[in-house]
């Protein structure tokens, strides 16, 4: 940082700004906390429990609610290890060599975070539709992707593409290439490398890439219900599930589903939390040595 | 790298494992307010079915827009019947797919329409904006809740239902659609679904009058307990038939005609009716007609083949791109 | 292509994986929509999206999510700001719930705001007593979009801010300089990529986004009509050709805003 310069001026750092506009900007921000982040928090719990544990349990437990669960924890379990090794190939060779194209690459791989997720789903009707490209050839062999499981975990995969590999680019771009040419030059195989050298020290960066990858599979919404035709007990993901039992009269039913799904983001949180933490101390150590 | 090959594999499954287990279910793909006929009807079914000797079979449901869910079908959604809001989005299914045979409509009695239903008025108890017929909609600040007629069969039928009315009262077209014109300015939410119009109105308490199935608001009413809404039947409404059609190319495919066929004749079985009648579906077997009369305000009907010429001549020419519904709302 | 780091093997394997995957997941099914739409003339194209339906659909999106990331950019600088410069109570609870949006799904995060700020709702009855209403209103839907994109700024605001030494802004005081010379002269040129970086990734997935805004939206072609919800209707309505040539104008869109994104990106980079 060129301000560090400035810095080294070595002004006393006793002079901080005036306590009252200090004391107002943390109000506001408290203010802005409680109001966009934790009301509508609140006001999913106490809709769900509006009616007792009773209701509460008995919704999260129908049939319907737990293959829901059960799809939904599908589409996590393949979209979030595909994109696990996406995430570490793409960001090895963006990171570890220079070539042309590599911003096109970069950008590419962002694409899908500012594709809206309607666009996901429907690229894949347009493809995999009776109506589509493959329709008929898909018909003829009795594969069905869109509206079965196959277009489900398809559509998940697409809108959770960048999520790791965004996190480990810059943290391998960072870390550099000398530990690992270290390795090599002692003789360790292209393998030995990776797995004794490169994986620990992205070790923490992966996670927080999976914790980020699997709360955005778990919720999504758009893109998953343009392919999923809302077959109850079939090709509903638990976000959907909310969504028909709000259209059922079932108030207190959506909330509860609604509460469990808040109870495995806070989850995600607590666990994106853990991994930030151990990021910053190995950078942290990183800085001092 | 082992998590890649579980995860392959894992893929591959779900794959392989998706057609493989249609052998003995049934998917029944219907609109937005039947979820809840279609759950007690599919416990009769498979009861029905079982006294037959046959083996129990998984029904599944789904339920969405009327041409949302034909949609779906088109495109692959592989529907072992429809039971859906109006016979135009049925016939899609041919128009558009070839799934069924341009006459489905004559291979069951009541052109296809085991129940029928029509569109009522539902409004906050002691119905305080006195809405008690079609001109009361379009009074000034009477806040109407009806779907999108885009998306929503309900709709469809509400906007016919409304322009049947006003063509009586007013004896033109234009004036016809100058009031429905009206109607839809005061319009304030406008769902995709009829369920979605429902919630709207009944849980966010948004508009004084909900255009409704008449089952839905006789739902809405069973749910809410009665304390906060009531029912109005207008002067005039339309006769809101909702057609079922075993989807052929998909019973062929799983081999389930059988079973799909026996599904829908059994919605004709006194059993079956009396089912739709207890969900507020106005049966078309007499004696189960007479058994259910006092629950249905009497009401006079246009019919939309006699009026409108079946849905062939109105859909294009009310709500297809550039039709009269485009028309009003572009006009804004 | 060069390969300046030949003792470090696997790039042919990495570069070829990367394009595969990315070819078969994301590029092969978007490219697959742009030729669909070109089965559309150019003057069909021009048609469908200068429909006025499509063109307030357009304008509502667009309109709503710069409010939103507009929105995002006051109250992102101030957490981002407040999280990084200042030790109070609750400071770690909020620091950890920032991204509460991005862990919670979409569908849950509308029905909650749709309960919240319903005219029957616990914030929505003050806005109808005051006469106005939040859902099933643009306001509403640009609330939405706030929550959402609610990290973007904050989360790319606070490692630049961190990385001021707060002895700049002292050195600057001791010089003579009033408060609001530090935010324009130092503050100011320092934030600013980063800032710009959050207001578009924000910006970006509120265009997109269609979850969180269809239960709260209200819906009505026209006036609450987003055009995710747009390309949704003409799907179902068959109109497939519609749907497609909304879908390419949404994704050339969000191509721009990514080039934008990832120059801004680089001039963080240099410093």
């Amino acid at each position: 940082m060129n301000t560090a310069t400035l810095a080294a001026a070595g002004v006393s750092r006793t002079r901080r700004g005036a306590p009252w506009g200090r004391r107002l900007l943390i109000l506001a921000a408290w203010l802005v906390f409680v109001l966009f982040l934790l009301l509508p928090l609140l006001i999913v719990i106490n809709e769900a429990l509006k009616q007792g544990f009773g209701t509460f349990f008995a919704a999260i437990l129908e049939p319907d609610a737990v293959a829901a669960l059960k799809l939904t924890l599908i589409a996590v379990g393949i979209s979030v290890p595909l994109n696990l090794v996406f995430g570490v190939a793409a960001a090895w060779c963006v990171s570890k060599y220079e070539f042309r194209g590599k911003s096109i690459l970069v950008t590419l791989i962002d694409l899908p975070f500012s594709v809206s997720p309607v666009i996901a789903g429907l690229i894949y009707v347009l493809l995999f539709g009776a109506q589509g490209w493959f329709g008929p050839w898909l018909m003829d062999r009795d594969i069905q992707i869109v509206f079965a499981v196959p277009g489900i975990v398809l559509a998940t995969l697409f809108v959770t593409v960048p999520f790791v590999a965004r996190e480990l680019i810059p943290l391998m771009q960072e870390q550099g290439t000398q530990e690992e040419e270290a390795a090599r030059l002692l003789g360790a195989s292209g393998w030995q490398m990776f797995w004794h050298v490169t994986l620990p020290n992205i070790r923490w960066g992966l996670i927080y890439g999976v914790v980020l990858c699997t709360a955005r599979a778990m919720g999504e919404f758009g893109a998953v219900s343009v392919v999923s035709g809302h077959i109850r007990g079939l090709t509903n993901t638990l976000p959907l599930h909310v969504e028909i039992l709000y259209n059922e009269y079932n108030h207190v039913a959506a909330f509860s589903v609604a509460s469990l799904l808040l109870a495995l983001a806070l989850l995600i949180l607590l666990l994106k939390q853990w991994s930030e933490a151990r990021i910053n101390r190995l950078k942290a150590a990183a800085a001092q040595e | 790298m082992s998590i890649r090959r579980f995860a392959l594999a894992a893929l591959a499954g779900a794959l392989i494992s998706g057609p493989v287990a249609a052998a003995q279910t049934l998917l029944n793909v219907s609109y937005d307010p039947t979820r809840e006929l279609y759950v007690d009807y599919n416990a009769a079914f498979n009861k029905h079915w079982q006294a037959q000797g046959h083996e129990p079979v998984t029904i599944q449901q789904s339920h969405g827009g009327s041409g949302k869910q034909a949609r779906a079908v088109i495109d692959g959604l592989r529907a072992d019947v429809v039971t859906l809001a109006l016979a135009g989005d049925i016939d899609e299914l041919h128009r558009m797919g070839k799934l069924i045979p341009e006459d489905w409509q004559t291979r069951l009695p009541d052109a296809s329409t085991p129940y029928t239903s029509t569109i009522v008025f539902l409004v906050r108890k002691g119905n305080p904006k006195d809405i008690k017929d079609w001109d009361d909609l379009v009074k000034p600040g009477v806040e109407v809740i009806t779907p999108n007629p885009k998306t929503s069969g309900g709709a469809r039928w509400n906007f016919l239902a409304a322009w049947a009315w006003a063509q009586q009262q007013y004896g033109s077209e234009e004036k016809a659609k100058e009031y429905v014109a009206q109607l839809y300015k005061q319009v304030p939410v406008l769902d995709t679904g009829a369920r979605g119009s429902t919630i709207t109105f009944v849980n966010n308490k948004i508009g004084d009058v909900l255009l409704a199935w008449e089952n839905e608001a006789f739902l809405a009413l069973k749910e809410e307990g009665g304390d906060e809404l009531e029912i109005v039947a207008p002067s005039l409404s339309i006769l809101a038939e909702p057609p079922v059609a075993v989807v052929d190319r998909n019973v062929e495919r799983k081999g389930t005609r059988e079973l799909a066929e026996a599904y829908l004749n059994y919605l004709y079985s006194e059993e079956g009716q009396r089912i739709a009648a207890k969900h507020f579906y106005r049966p078309r077997n007499q004696s189960v007609a007479a058994e259910f009369a006092q629950q249905f305000p009497e009401l006079k009907l246009v019919t939309i083949d006699d009026d409108f010429g079946g849905w062939k001549q109105a859909q294009p020419k009310f709500f297809n791109d550039g039709g009269v519904f485009d028309q009003i709302y572009e006009a804004r | 292509m060069s390969r300046p780091s030949p003792v470090i093997p696997g790039f042919g394997l990495t570069l070829g994986y990367t394009l595969v995957y990315l070819s078969l997941l994301v590029l092969i099914p978007l490219g697959a929509l742009f030729i669909k739409s070109t089965e559309l003339t150019w003057e069909q194209f021009v048609a469908i999206v200068s429909a006025p339906r499509v063109l307030a659909a357009l304008k509502l999106s667009f309109g709503a999510a710069l409010a939103a990331a507009l929105l995002n950019g006051v109250i992102g600088t101030l957490l981002a700001w407040v999280l990084v410069r200042y030790r109070f109570p609750g400071r770690k609870v909020i620091e950890a719930m920032i991204d509460l949006p991005f862990a919670l799904p979409t569908a849950v995060a509308g029905i909650a705001l749709t309960a919240l700020y319903a005219p029957n709702g616990p914030i929505g009855q003050f806005a109808t007593e005051l006469g106005f209403k939040i859902a099933y209103s643009p306001l509403g839907i640009a609330l939405a979009l706030t929550f959402v994109t609610l990290p973007f700024v904050v989360r790319t605001l606070q490692p630049v801010l961190a990385d001021i030494p707060r002895e700049v802004e002292e050195a600057a005081t001791c010089l003579g300089a009033r408060p609001w010379q530090i935010a324009r002269h130092v503050l100011l040129p320092a934030l600013l990529p980063a800032w710009l970086t959050g207001f578009a990734l924000a910006f970006a997935r509120g265009v997109g986004e269609y979850g969180s805004v269809i239960f709260i939206a209200g819906n009505m072609p026209g006036k609450t009509e987003i055009l995710p919800l747009l390309i949704m209707v003409k799907l179902d309505q068959y109109d497939y050709a519609g749907a497609t040539a909304i879908g390419v104008l949404m994704l050339v869109v969000s191509f721009v805003l990514l080039l934008v994104i990832n120059l801004l990106q680089r001039r963080i980079a240099r410093g």
